[in-house]
């Protein structure tokens, strides 16, 4: 056979289906990538051990939340909405105020979580001085 | 000038990068993707306003699940008795003493068992936790 062109000198690699490779890649980690939920309140437990720290009492806020979720500063009871706004004023009053929260055995975590979550929101920008309060032995 | 032959336009579009590129989007995925260690519990978070991102490194975090049914798991170990846990995460602490222990529980738990997990926690000494919870307000 006669050949009438040149042979040619360079072998091309055929990348027709580099990018279905791609989005077959692409599509892999979209589906299987999970958003981080890694998100939650943080809290410094205090240390075992320690003898309660000589505090002044005007420095502590008492917050109690019994059972029914019912929520208590000081032996006065409080609605969970008002806790942030009561604290805030406590803290300008008294900057080195601690709460202390201390949680019955049955109180649902749920409420917990908003009692704490409201404390933080009390203090806002600034570190927060929250205690968690050892649980009675019973 | 006499054309010998008809010039054919053929607009291809280079595709001679396009290994380079889905190279790149590997490794870069390879690096980024943090596979999830242990597959824990089953838990409904609670919803916090001010959840934030655990700050720095993902490597010290430990986990703890408090599911409904009151089961405990900690990483991959199935906690049965929570004295346990005190040497749990006290061996987990001295290979690293930067460890943060991100409680995961259940909504509907009650505070028994949560305060238990973290007395034992503060007699381990890993004081820093992060109570997991989804953005919400509750």
């Amino acid at each position: 056979m006669f050949v009438g062109k040149k042979k040619q000198g360079t072998v091309e690699i055929p990348t027709t289906s580099l990018p279905d490779i791609v989005f077959l890649l692409l599509i892999f980690f979209l589906v299987t990538s999970t958003i981080d939920t890694e998100k939650g309140l943080d809290l410094v437990l205090p240390e075992p051990n320690v003898s309660e720290l000589k505090m002044a009492k005007s420095n502590i806020a008492n917050i109690l939340v019994n059972a029914a979720g019912q929520v208590q500063i000081d032996g006065q009871l409080v609605e969970v909405m008002e806790i942030t706004n009561l604290i805030k004023d406590r803290l300008q009053n008294n900057p080195l105020l601690v709460a202390s929260v201390k949680t019955d055995k049955n109180t649902q975590y749920e409420v917990y979580i908003n009692v704490l979550d409201r404390l933080k929101k009390a203090w806002g920008d600034r570190p927060t001085r929250i205690s968690i309060a050892e649980p009675e032995e019973n | 000038m006499k054309f010998a032959k008809k010039s054919k336009v053929a607009a291809s579009i280079p595709t001679a990068s396009m290994p380079d590129i889905i190279f790149l989007l590997l490794l870069f995925f390879m690096v980024t993707t943090v596979f999830k260690m242990y597959p824990g519990l089953h838990v409904r978070l609670p919803d916090a306003e001010l959840v934030k991102k655990i700050p720095g490194s993902k490597r010290h975090v430990v986990s703890i699940w408090i599911d409904k049914n009151k089961q405990v798991v900690c990483d991959d170990f199935k906690v049965d008795k929570i004295s346990n846990l005190r040497t749990l995460l006290y061996e987990k602490r001295q290979k690293d003493p930067q460890i943060l222990v991100a409680l995961k529980v259940d909504k509907e738990s009650t505070m028994g068992l949560v305060s238990s997990v973290q007395e034992e926690m503060r007699k381990a000494y890993t004081l820093k936790i992060n109570y997991n919870a989804l953005r919400g307000i509750y």
